[in-house]
């Protein structure tokens, strides 16, 4: 089976798991709605303690409300897709210790695929909604002269920034192969990604600036498109033309993962019991 | 074995249950210092367009940043205390062996999660802690007698933190899935006790209304100790009214939990 083969074997076993934990969901369709809505919420109050700051200033290190509820739809909203598809594969780490993950080795489908869709939650739709809210209300009360590259860009832009974060998502997983209880690591990347990038990036050091653009490409989720389209100066000399190339960082993060993903798979020796 | 001694020998447990796990804590540690940096640029940003912002200089914010992040997981302020565990002995029916041990149920947990806030406190608290100190320009007390208040306060958000989630563990007698009680304290642990924004910036009435809540006594209160911007008596009597009230109704419910109802799993 070639490559194209697998990918599309891997994309019918996820639809198919992912599909069955969507029933099994609506069981409760009670529990389904509350949980959806506190998953809104939960993420809600992040953006009310950004307007809380802004009740006390009209601009953060030279951005204002608008412009900072842009950085942070574009991102919520790329990264509450990547933890909607993906998010579950943070609880590998459990699967690692207690051995359970010898279950989805055994059986005939992608094991990536497998740790995926398990568990998959339908009510992490709450925080993509609550992401494209925030965006929607940006767009419509920013000052920006809109042009045809400008609107594509915001699309492609958040796809790209999902694949980025699916990329984050799998290689901390793969990571959890080894580091097994220090799986609150990851947390550190991908959370802590997406609270980075609510905020405009001049208000941190040059250096994380560096890191976050050259070493964990993060800032092409939304900092360099955002920067682009909105005519902010970014805080490192760089050419306009980066501002395009998110799908081509996400392309390149997600092989790397898929990389890190094997190596990772590779070295499971299950618990030995 | 005398009452004293049996309750410390189960704080001692649960110190050492969460020594235990050290990758976990090292992973913890790593967790809460990059939060503390993103956080720390994040405010010292807010500090520059308007300085003296809630009455505090930037060295006095970038404390209150390392003193959350200490404190997040010491005072379980968006869970993961020791509550979660005792909702699922009540779900299960296991609660039943908890109340016929000749111990007090309520003092036990409490001592459990003692334990487990010191051992947090020390074991990831501790090292953000001295890294945001070393790393930023941070106000730190020069007298011995504000940093003994502190602890002492600190010792109060303890047993106010305990207070409220042992209601929302006692919670589950009634609602048995205690999914929601914990996702709705997770959200007023972080939005009420000042770790998304410190309460002196909220904005008027809501800032007069979250002071007046119990998650303050959290985080705030031994701040505003550490950062000399309190008088400790005053804070002792808040924190020490909202712990007594707090613990005295965890005793009533607990007392109306075990009268009425059926204890799960026959």
């Amino acid at each position: 089976m070639g490559e194209g083969g697998r990918l599309r074997e891997g994309v019918r076993t996820y639809l198919m798991i992912a599909g069955m934990w969507v029933r099994s969901t609506m069981a409760y369709r009670a529990s389904f709605a509350m949980t959806t809505f506190g998953n809104f919420a939960a993420t809600f109050f992040d953006f009310v303690a950004i307007m809380l700051m802004f009740s006390r200033v009209d601009m953060l290190a030279g951005w204002t409300l608008p412009e900072v509820a842009f950085l942070y739809g574009l991102s919520g909203t790329a990264f509450g897709l990547a933890d909607l598809v993906i998010g579950s594969m943070e609880r590998l780490g459990r699967r690692v210790r207690d051995g359970t993950l010898d279950t989805l080795l055994v059986r005939p489908a992608p094991v990536l695929a497998q740790v995926a869709a398990d568990q998959f939650a339908l009510r992490r739709l709450g925080r993509v909604t609550q992401g494209a809210l925030v965006l929607g209300w940006a767009v419509s009360r920013l000052d920006v002269d809109w042009t045809l590259p400008k609107l594509l860009l915001m699309p492609v832009a958040v796809l790209s920034g999902c694949g980025i974060f699916c990329a984050v998502f799998v290689t901390g997983a793969a990571f959890q192969f080894l580091a097994q209880d220090a799986a609150e690591v990851q947390n550190a990347f991908t959370y802590g990604g997406t609270t980075l990038l609510q905020y405009p990036p001049s208000v941190f050091a040059k250096e994380l600036v560096r890191g976050v653009t050259f070493v964990l490409p993060l800032a092409f989720v939304n900092w360099l498109p955002a920067s682009w389209i909105l005519g902010r100066p970014y805080p490192l000399d760089l050419p306009d033309w980066l501002a395009f190339t998110p799908p081509l960082v996400a392309v390149g993060c997600c092989a790397l993962a898929g990389l890190a993903w094997r190596a990772g798979l590779r070295s499971y020796r299950s618990t030995g019991s | 074995m005398g009452a004293g001694r049996l309750y410390v020998a189960v704080a001692v447990g649960g110190f050492r249950r969460y020594a235990t796990y050290r990758a976990a804590t090292a992973a913890g540690v790593f967790t809460n210092t990059v939060f503390g940096l993103i956080l720390v640029s994040t405010y010292r940003a807010l500090w520059d367009e308007r300085p003296h912002l809630g009455g505090w200089d930037q060295s006095q914010v970038v404390t209150y940043v390392w003193l959350g992040q200490a404190f997040l997981s010491t005072l379980a302020i968006g869970g993961g205390g020791v509550e979660g565990e005792l909702m699922e002995r009540i779900r299960t029916g296991d609660v039943a062996i908890d109340l016929y041990r000749p111990a007090d149920l309520q003092l036990w947990w409490l001592a459990a999660d003692l334990g487990r806030g010191f051992f947090q406190f020390l074991g990831r608290g501790l090292v953000p802690f001295v890294f945001g100190a070393l790393c930023f320009p941070v106000y730190l007390p020069a007298d011995a007698g504000t940093w003994l208040a502190f602890l002492v306060a600190v010792l109060l958000a303890m047993l106010v933190g305990f207070g409220i989630r042992y209601l929302l563990a006692l919670s589950a007698f009634w609602l048995l899935d205690g999914t929601g009680v914990t996702q709705i304290s997770w959200l007023a642990g972080y939005f009420c006790s000042g770790m998304l924004l410190p309460l002196n910036v909220f904005p008027g009435a809501l800032g007069e209304v979250v002071r007046a809540l119990p998650w303050s006594a959290l985080l705030q209160a031994p701040a505003e100790i550490l950062l000399d911007d309190a008088d400790p008596f005053g804070t002792y009597l808040f924190q020490g009214a909202w712990a007594v009230l707090l613990l005295g109704a965890g005793r009533l419910l607990q007392s109306a939990a075990t009268r009425r109802v059926v204890v799960q799993g026959g």
